[in-house]
């Protein structure tokens, strides 16, 4: 019984551990994105307060949608942490179509511009493309 | 173009030695996207990307688009959510206005309508700062302070088990943003700016989240019009893409919209 009682604490206290971990990686992968999208707010983007999290694996890609307005410009920026190497974002149309971008590629932080003709629904990808897994965290800024 | 001037020189040192142009994948399958995450957060734009988009042909009459006070005092929980969410737009327009005072008596109904939600314990900081961004004509900081007001609000909600009145707080910030861009070019008819009102996506995301919440939520009797002028507003609000609604479309629009908005600020307290 004592013994049973001793593994369900360890349990929890290893499931607590994990999740702050996820979370401090969470954190440092905002900032990365943060650093980057900063850049953009000195030519005039407004930053959004909400922000995407998740985890990439290699090979694979994480996917959002998002609505945009046609006239406005927008940054999508997206940080990772270690061991991702090398991050990259794209946009697709709502047919799945990749369009056209402005893309910035710092390795681990990375960031796609976009200025969208039709308003409606879009898709915004993060790819690791080098690295393993990690936690990774997209923002976006417009103007 | 997107990157010009400081923004360019700040991010060259970074960009050093790295891949401009990155790695293309195929074309997204129907199954990839029907996937894709969806967050209140980052799917549904907020009011100000909207009027970002609608003074881009040309400045609208920002102070036009000001409504009379509403009531603070619903005892309806659901009501409160769908007006806070159309007085965190109506703060939006304010900013647009540049008009400060119009900010601060809004900022200070926002604050009323969150203590009757009993999510204010945070929100008397927002307050301040909305206050001093205002006097100090710092608007993009009182956008982005607008934005975090409403999102410390749903977080507030989130932690108190009130999250089916998130989505709600969102819709009724977007019915009023789009009663204002459909009245606003009801009025002065643009192609550019029409073309702002296709969001069949948004509506049908927005539906499904209204979809999901509690069902005592879902039948009180607010909600479940505003549910099912969604269905109707979706349709009117599909347009192919490079098409713009004619003004008559519009019209249509707007006068949806406006009846919504007058229902949703009509102090019933039915509950």
């Amino acid at each position: 019984m004592r013994r049973g009682l001793f593994f369900i604490m360890l349990l929890v206290i290893a499931s607590a551990w994990v999740s702050l971990a996820d979370t401090d990686a969470e954190v440092n992968a905002r900032k990365n994105a943060l650093d980057v999208a900063g850049a953009f707010t000195n030519d005039g983007f407004k930053l959004r307060d909400g922000h995407w999290c998740g985890m990439l694996k290699p090979q694979d890609h994480a996917l959002i949608a998002v609505n945009l307005y046609a006239g406005n410009q927008y940054w999508f920026a997206v940080g990772a942490t270690d061991p991702a190497k090398k991050i990259a974002v794209n946009v697709y149309d709502e047919t799945g179509k990749l369009l056209t971008a402005d893309h910035y590629d710092g390795g681990d932080r990375a960031a796609a511009g976009f200025s969208p003709t039709d308003s409606g629904q879009y898709f915004v990808s993060v790819d690791l493309v080098e690295g393993g897994s990690s936690s990774f965290c997209l923002i976006y800024s417009y103007k | 173009m997107l990157v010009r001037g400081r923004t360019a020189l700040l991010l060259l040192p970074i960009a050093v030695g790295a891949l401009i142009g990155a790695p293309q994948p195929a074309k997204l399958a129907p199954d990839q996207m029907a996937k894709a995450a969806r967050t209140d957060a980052i799917t549904i734009p907020t009011p100000g990307e909207l009027f970002a988009a609608l003074q881009k042909p040309g400045k609208p009459n920002w102070t036009g688009a000001y409504r009379a006070p509403i009531p603070t005092t619903y005892k309806n929980r659901a009501q409160l959510a769908l007006n806070l969410g159309g007085l965190i737009a109506d703060g939006f327009i304010a900013i647009e206005a540049q008009d400060s005072q119009q900010v601060k008596n809004i900022g200070s109904d926002v604050i009323k309508l969150a203590k009757a939600l009993g999510v204010s314990q945070n929100i008397l900081v927002r307050s301040n700062s909305i206050n001093d961004f205002a006097e100090t004509n710092q608007w993009d900081s009182l956008q982005e302070e607008l934005e975090a007001t409403q999102n410390e609000v749903k977080n507030s909600m989130q932690s108190h088990s009130d999250q089916d009145l998130v989505i709600l707080v969102s819709i009724g910030g977007w019915i009023r943003g789009t009663q204002v861009v459909s009245g606003s070019v009801a009025t002065n008819y643009d192609e550019r700016s029409a073309k702002l009102l296709r969001q069949p996506a948004l509506v049908s995301f927005i539906q499904s989240k209204l979809n999901d919440i509690s069902p005592e939520l879902r039948t009180d009797p607010l909600v479940k019009n505003v549910n099912e002028q969604l269905t109707n507003l979706e349709k009117l609000v599909t347009f192919p893409a490079g098409r713009s609604p004619s003004p008559d479309d519009v019209r249509k629009v707007n006068s949806v919209v406006t009846d919504l908005i007058q229902q949703i600020q009509h102090k019933t307290d039915t509950k």
